[in-house]
């Protein structure tokens, strides 16, 4: 890197001249530049340094409002009514205060994953140093940092060199937070621009938490063979105490773990995880348990099989202290952004705290001491285990019965359900001894527990679901491939060519969490079919462990089905929330590993390198986060776009291309200058497929790039054909806009393919070496 | 029944939908409309009235009304299987977009929808797409013949039992030419 803070301590050195002691001298900043590359035109970018490249994208994927409010309540002239056209006493309008509301989602998604690395960070220099070598694949990567340095152009080398990255970032999303603010920034667009901004900037600061705990705590690196880990609420032994934590912040966990290990308890106890923490504490120790996604909460408490609950930080139900608390479950609340009102007990003897949990004298505790949380949480579990035995609030079939014939049917319970189920139904029929509806409803249920809270008649309506389907629940024992983290460069070398040319059909990046319409299942079925298809399946966050929680005919999880290399038909688990910056890593690697672009500094010319030649598609089936908002905006910046499943559509804002205006598909051919019209590829940047069979075509056509070769366009639109027919019942009525040259039809479908052609009046057009950068072309023209 | 929204946390509205409490003024709109246009999602297929599907309401009205249909999700595969082709398929985003886009001159390139009908889209989607709609082509008349009160169209239907849907829905259909 270029900078790095020297710190020189002496506590005793004798010398010929006399004794020194305590001496402590800091150099701010020495020059240290061994990263070779040529700084590119935009290192460390402001707000505004890439907007002209916003504008470019927001030109052809223009934005379509959909306010989920019609009012602003932002500040104290308000509230203010922006129905129709109406300004508000600021002078905002309603698509200016909905890209506003956008890119603050994107602000505290990119805050919240930020904070979380600062926080990993400081405790990692703290345990191991500044100068702590950062390795996350060993040999396989040498460019161990492709977010970071292409957005800063730094070569980080240790754990100290990632707080220099660190820093921009929060500067950065200190400055968009800023633009929030009443009378400040007034254009729709300019918002959006800086919802991107923020977006990528997030990528940074996930990549700084993940390759810092990867490098510090020896998750695996880069491994395609990462260790299978159980996963799912029966693979969990009850007959030992469990450690249930919950969140996204590992430290906590490690501390449970590494004090388990030090007292010879570890194969005595169960620590399980869920969220993502739990994939966090499996690719530090294999034996600890996936629970499930953020959804699962719910039903493993109130199930009773939580002896412990531990929370560290985000998508944490705010409500479970209350929860556990009816199972006799103690809670340890054990980061500083989510104290639960608890005392902070972080300095009190450890024997106190236990005493006081154990007893039932205080139902919940804080401490910010990881290893204190550690020790604390196992005893605590030791001992409350066999007073607790198990307790938990479910009510037995008999009584599911009797509860349900108290339902009124007066419909709250479903009209409070995020996904409109038929509660009512499932009541009446459970009222008559029939727990059929009731239990599929434990399929695809969310957990959110609003029927209960809508409830007049105060029915604990989430419970006899989960009662219902404890069948299923009692079989949920499957397998997760541990997140391995960044892509090797050896596998970016091995699939840079077949991606670009499109011969490797795309990549399909199923991320983000599990607010699904129709259960994890749907999540299964995409990735199964794609990675049938020899498309590159990538998961992390939820989405992995739904992809891991069905079988195939022959019993097999998918992760045991394919390869989890980078691969044509991979399916890669990369980890957890902050993992995800691995796959814009490798996105980015791809141009610069095969293409040979330079990474540093030099985010315009790999992001159009990526828009236009990589076919890479974000799929975010359940996402429901800010975090999640700002993952996806990281994406939109590199020009990659991203589908959400039907609760997307809250996210209020969908960037959409328009197909049928050939001057939104004109890119310049580099080698001559010339505009070439190279039709929707892709489509859209943002949009929402409403149903899994719907969702499968999308993909399938938003993997489409200008720079197929007509070999790799060809296997495309094969695939796009097929899955159109098989999910929506008909050939695709765009076709016509996909074929450059009559080289590009899958010769198994030429026939109709010349019918549609005809129809549309198709003139073949040339495979240009696309760019939307006019400095990008060699030669341009006169 | 009421007309509040049907999901009960979507009430952040200053402009409301005009309730429709007969489905003959529901038909007298359609018919003064010149260019009208129905929008079919993915619970056409999941809603049950009756024993029959809503899709098979659906094609009954459409094919007695004329209005073109636009499916949205896969729903044009189920339209074709029960023998019914309609107008134009499309993402549920991309037929909302063109909608507030007063330069769209229709599926037919013709001109403008100057009434756009709703049905059969998760709520939520539905309920979003017609803000959109309300916000930002606050001269398109909308309307929905969900069962569900939708605060952002311009009508809407209070929120009814199935037995009223399709009754409603086959009164509809009756007061059409093509209806039987």
């Amino acid at each position: 890197m270029t900078a790095k803070n020297v710190h020189v301590k002496i506590d005793e050195m004798k010398t010929g001249s006399g004794l020194i002691k305590n001496l402590e001298l800091s150099i701010g900043k020495v020059i240290n530049d061994n990263y070779t590359e040529p700084m590119g035109p935009t290192p460390m970018p402001s707000l505004t340094a890439l907007r002209d490249w916003d504008m470019k994208l927001l030109t052809k994927y223009k934005p379509f409002y959909m306010p989920d409010c019609d009012l602003c309540c932002l500040c104290t002239f308000g509230k203010c009514d922006l129905t129709a056209g109406k300004r508000g006493a600021c002078g905002l309008d309603i698509a200016t205060q909905s890209s506003r509301i956008v890119m603050l989602a994107c602000a505290i998604g990119a805050a919240c994953h930020t904070a979380h690395s600062r926080h990993l960070l400081h405790s990692l220099i703290e345990k191991y140093g500044r100068r702590y070598p950062l390795d996350v694949g060993g040999l396989n990567i040498k460019v161990e940092a492709p977010v970071s340095r292409l957005v800063t152009g730094i070569k980080p080398e240790t754990l100290g060199d990632l707080d220099d990255i660190l820093t921009y970032t929060e500067e950065q999303i200190t400055q968009v937070l800023a633009v929030g603010h009443t009378g400040q920034e007034g254009n729709n667009l300019d918002f959006e621009s800086k919802a991107m901004h923020v977006g990528m900037i997030d990528h940074v600061g996930m990549e700084v938490g993940d390759i810092a705990q990867i490098s510090a705590l020896g998750f695996p690196k880069a491994d395609p063979e990462a260790p299978l880990v159980k996963l799912g609420i029966a693979s969990v032994d009850r007959t030992k105490p469990v450690v249930m934590c919950i969140g996204h912040n590992v430290m906590p966990s490690v501390g449970i773990i590494d004090y388990a290990k030090e007292k010879k308890v570890d194969d005595k106890i169960e620590v399980v995880g869920l969220c993502c923490t739990a994939h966090d504490m499996t690719r530090y120790y294999t034996r600890a348990r996936v629970v499930g996604p953020i959804s699962w909460e719910l039903r493993f408490i109130r199930a009773g099989l939580a002896d412990v609950v531990v929370l560290d930080e985000q998508c944490i139900r705010t409500d479970v202290y209350d929860e556990a608390s009816k199972v006799g479950s103690p809670v340890i609340a054990a980061s500083e952004k989510n104290c639960m009102g608890f005392k902070n007990r972080t300095n009190d003897p450890a024997d106190e705290i236990v005493s006081d949990l154990v007893s039932g004298k205080v139902k919940g505790v804080l401490i910010l001491d990881p290893e204190k949380v550690g020790e604390v949480a196992v005893r605590v579990a030791q001992q409350v285990a066999p007073i607790r035995k198990r307790k938990n609030v479910l009510p037995s079939l008999e009584e599911l019965t009797q509860i349900a014939k108290t339902c009124t049917q007066c419909k709250s319970c479903q009209r409070n359900c995020p996904q409109d189920y038929a509660i009512p139904a499932a009541m009446k029929a459970a009222a008559k001894g029939d727990i059929t509806l009731l239990t599929d409803l434990y399929e695809t249920c969310i957990g959110c527990g609003r029927c209960e809270e809508a409830c007049p008649q105060k029915i604990m309506i989430h419970s006899l679901i989960i009662k219902a389907g404890e069948k299923s629940m009692e079989c949920e024992d499957n397998l997760c491939r541990s997140g391995r983290g960044a892509v090797s460069d050896v596998e970016i070398r091995n699939v840079g060519s077949p991606i670009v040319l499109g011969e490797i059909p795309g990549i399909v990046a199923v991320v983000g969490c599990s607010n699904y319409p129709k259960g994890g299942k749907d999540v299964y079925d995409i990735c199964r079919e794609f990675a049938s298809r020899r498309y590159i399946v990538v998961l992390s966050g939820c989405s992995a462990m739904s992809a891991g929680s069905y079988r195939n005919s022959e019993g097999k999880t998918l992760y045991e089905e394919f390869p989890g290399g980078f691969e044509a038909g991979g399916v890669m688990n990369v980890g957890s929330c902050v993992a995800n910056s691995h796959i814009a890593g490798a996105a980015i690697k791809v141009a610069n590993i095969f293409a040979k672009r330079s990474l540093r500094g030099n985010y315009e010319e790999i992001a159009d390198y990526i828009h236009n030649r990589l076919g890479a598609v974000g799929l975010a089936w359940g996402a429901y986060s800010q975090k999640a908002a700002s993952i996806g905006a990281g994406f939109w910046r590199l020009g990659v776009p991203v589908l959400v499943g039907p609760h997307g559509v809250k996210y209020r804002r969908m960037l959409l291309g328009r197909k049928e205006d050939p001057s939104n598909w004109e890119v310049f051919d580099a080698r001559t200058g010339n505009k070439v019209n190279v039709g929707p590829a892709p489509e859209h940047l943002f949009n929402m497929a409403e149903t899994k069979e719907e969702c499968m075509v999308a993909i399938a056509k938003l993997c489409i790039r200008p720079n197929d070769t007509w070999k790799g366009r060809s296997i495309k639109l094969s695939h796009y054909v097929d899955l159109s027919k098989r999910y929506l019942g008909v050939m695709p009525n765009d076709l016509h806009l996909f074929v450059r040259t009559m080289a590009d039809v899958p010769s198994t479908m030429k026939d109709e393919f010349v019918k549609i052609l005809e129809a549309n009046n198709w003139q073949e057009t040339v495979i240009p070496d696309p760019t939307l950068l006019p400095r990008m072309v060699r030669k341009m023209k006169e | 029944m009421s007309c509040e929204p049907w999901q009960c946390a979507e009430i952040a509205s200053t402009k409301k939908a005009n309730p429709i409490q007969k489905p003959e003024i529901a038909v007298a709109m359609i018919k003064r409309a010149q260019r009208p246009l129905l929008i079919v999602g993915s619970n056409a297929t999941e809603r049950y009235m009756e024993g029959k599907q809503l899709i098979e309401y659906l094609i009954d009205f459409a094919n007695a009304s004329k209005v073109p249909v636009v499916a949205t999700a896969h729903m044009v595969g189920e339209f074709i299987k029960r023998g019914y082709q309609p107008a134009a398929f499309m993402n549920a985003m991309e037929i909302g977009q063109r909608v507030v886009d007063p330069e769209w001159m229709g599926l037919d390139g013709k001109g403008h929808p100057d009434l756009v009908i709703l049905v059969g889209l998760p709520y939520y989607v539905e309920s979003l797409m017609l803000s959109g709609m309300k916000h930002f082509a606050p001269d398109q008349k909308t309307m929905t013949l969900d069962n569900l009160y939708h605060v952002h169209a311009s009508w809407s239907f209070p929120n009814a039992t199935l037995e009223e849907w399709a009754a409603n829905l086959k009164v509809m259909t009756s007061k059409f030419n093509g209806g039987n």
